[in-house]
């Protein structure tokens, strides 16, 4: 199997002849493929509410929520595709989900 | 060696040749779910694997939706893959076909074509393969048991072929193909082992290189994946006649994707799949002797559907009888009236045309039921038309 330039066909640089045959490509291929425009809304983290309990980090379907030092969290946006999991248990009302 | 291995000439039933051929293909996997009147041929094959004569994994999986889910997997390994079933088990199969064919899984599938429920009906349609038609499978029609033995090995070197790894679908009629006894020509282990040689799966699943099947394409992919596809199926006509004319060098026998019979000078063509070509190829001949002018086409591949070769075979005719063993309820008319029907159409040419659905759930289509659709063809031509576009034949009115 041919190597496939994942960047190209996630940037849309692509045809029906260039697609690899039955769409059997080389892992890892879904880092490369941002699934966050399926967002409406987004969610914002406020700092300064934040206890870092990690619940959102735990709830997070789609593991969108990064974990920083110090156990402080932040959304990963390339991912995140906005379902508001992460403000509804966030204890402290610190995640709220804002139109994009 | 074998008594076996000696053996040219054989008197099998329609199911035993399948197996006996599948035997030869030494597959490595066979997994499947029994039913009739496909049962013989899975029965057959895990006595070969039981008693030691073919080396392969027979698994019988819980239902036809796993048989066929193994299958894909046992393909993609690289290993020869066949099953085989009928009627309500390839409906449960029924998703599963078009995963195996985008995937592109070279399978091999005889199916034992059989009405479906309801009312209960074991016998032969075929509603179940044409509810399977644009599963994205390569489908042949055997006309007797030495067609289903040579099709079924061609098929394995069709699907296989790097150019096309699709799926293909071996049609034999449930009972009269299945469980007749006919004498038949088999080749020998050797012929078949040089005429589909085991060949590497060009995308093998490989634990050091690994690759990811059947990944998800959205809106913005998924249709170039289906051109692609269609692409695919362009290249059949290619590799079924190139199979052919290897097939025909080891076994003299000429196969083409149609049976034309008596078809050059044809006013009146009939047009049918499975074993009813048989029948009507008979009385087309006792027509002949009285000099009536009638023909038989008969669809050895029925997908991809080979358009260009039925307009030309049909340029002169004046009337045509397409014989649907199978209906569409509520639609045109049955599937190969549509298909021949859009073809006429494409191509320019208005004949006389009417659809006769037959022999749903096993009842006979006889002698004289070729004769007499015959006749209504010599009167059609003389009333230029038919008296009804759709007869449901031999319907008790």
């Amino acid at each position: 199997m041919a190597e496939v330039d994942v960047k190209k066909i996630a940037r849309g640089d692509f045809t029906w002849r260039s697609l690899p045959l039955a769409a059997m490509i080389k892992v890892p291929t879904s880092l490369e493929y941002k699934t966050s425009d399926w967002r409406i809304e987004k969610p914002e983290i406020d700092q300064s509410k934040c206890i870092k309990c990690l619940l959102c980090w735990i709830y997070c379907p789609d593991m969108s929520i990064k974990r920083l030092d110090e156990g402080r969290v932040e959304v990963d946006y390339d991912f995140c595709k906005g379902c508001g999991i992460c403000a509804e248990v966030c204890p402290t009302k610190a995640i709220k989900m804002v139109e994009e | 060696m074998s008594k076996l291995e000696y053996v040219r000439k054989m008197a099998l039933m329609g199911d035993e040749a399948v197996a006996y051929a599948v035997k030869q293909a030494d597959v490595d996997v066979i997994a499947a779910y029994p039913i009739t009147p496909q049962t013989i041929i899975v029965e057959r094959l895990s006595k070969y694997v039981a008693d030691g004569e073919l080396n392969a994994s027979f698994i019988q999986a819980e239902s036809e939706h796993s048989a066929l889910s193994i299958c894909i997997g046992s393909a993609l390994a690289g290993a020869r893959t066949f099953t085989s079933t009928a009627s309500q088990g390839l409906a449960l199969m029924h998703e599963v076909l078009y995963i195996a064919s985008s995937m592109r899984a070279p399978i091999v599938m005889a199916i034992a074509n059989r009405a479906l429920n309801s009312p209960l009906n074991i016998h032969c349609d075929h509603s179940d393969i044409m509810g399977a038609r644009d599963t994205g499978w390569i489908h042949l029609f055997a006309n007797n048991v030495q067609q289903a033995y040579d099709l079924t090995l061609m098929a394995f070197k069709i699907s296989e072929d790097p150019d096309l790894l699709i799926p293909v679908s071996v049609n034999l009629d449930g009972f009269i193909l299945t469980h007749s006894i006919e004498p038949l020509e088999v080749l020998l282990d050797e012929e078949v082992h040089q005429f589909i040689p085991h060949e590497p799966y060009p995308h093998e699943i490989d634990f050091g290189n690994p690759l990811a099947y059947g990944v998800m394409a959205l809106p913005d992919t998924y249709m170039e994946f289906k051109r692609q596809f269609q692409e695919a199926m362009l290249k059949v006509p290619e590799v079924f006649h190139k199979t052919t004319r290897e097939f025909y060098t080891i076994s003299g026998r000429t196969y083409k994707s149609l049976t034309s019979y008596f078809t050059e000078d044809a006013e009146a063509v009939v047009i049918a799949l499975g074993s009813t070509v048989e029948t009507l190829k008979y009385v087309a001949r006792k027509f002949r002797e009285k000099n009536i002018k009638v023909g038989v086409l008969g669809l050895t591949m029925y997908r991809p559907f080979p358009e260009k070769e039925i307009v030309k075979v049909l340029e002169n005719v004046r009337c045509i009888a397409v014989l649907d063993r199978a209906y569409s309820y509520g639609g045109v008319g049955g599937p190969l009236y549509t298909d021949i029907l859009a073809s006429l159409y494409k191509n320019g040419m208005k004949p006389i045309v009417a659809d006769f659905v037959y022999g749903l759930g096993g009842r006979d289509f006889k002698l004289t039921d070729s004769e007499e659709i015959f006749r209504k063809m010599m009167k059609a031509i003389e009333c230029n038309g038919f008296e009804r576009d759709i007869y449901w034949w031999g319907v008790k009115e």
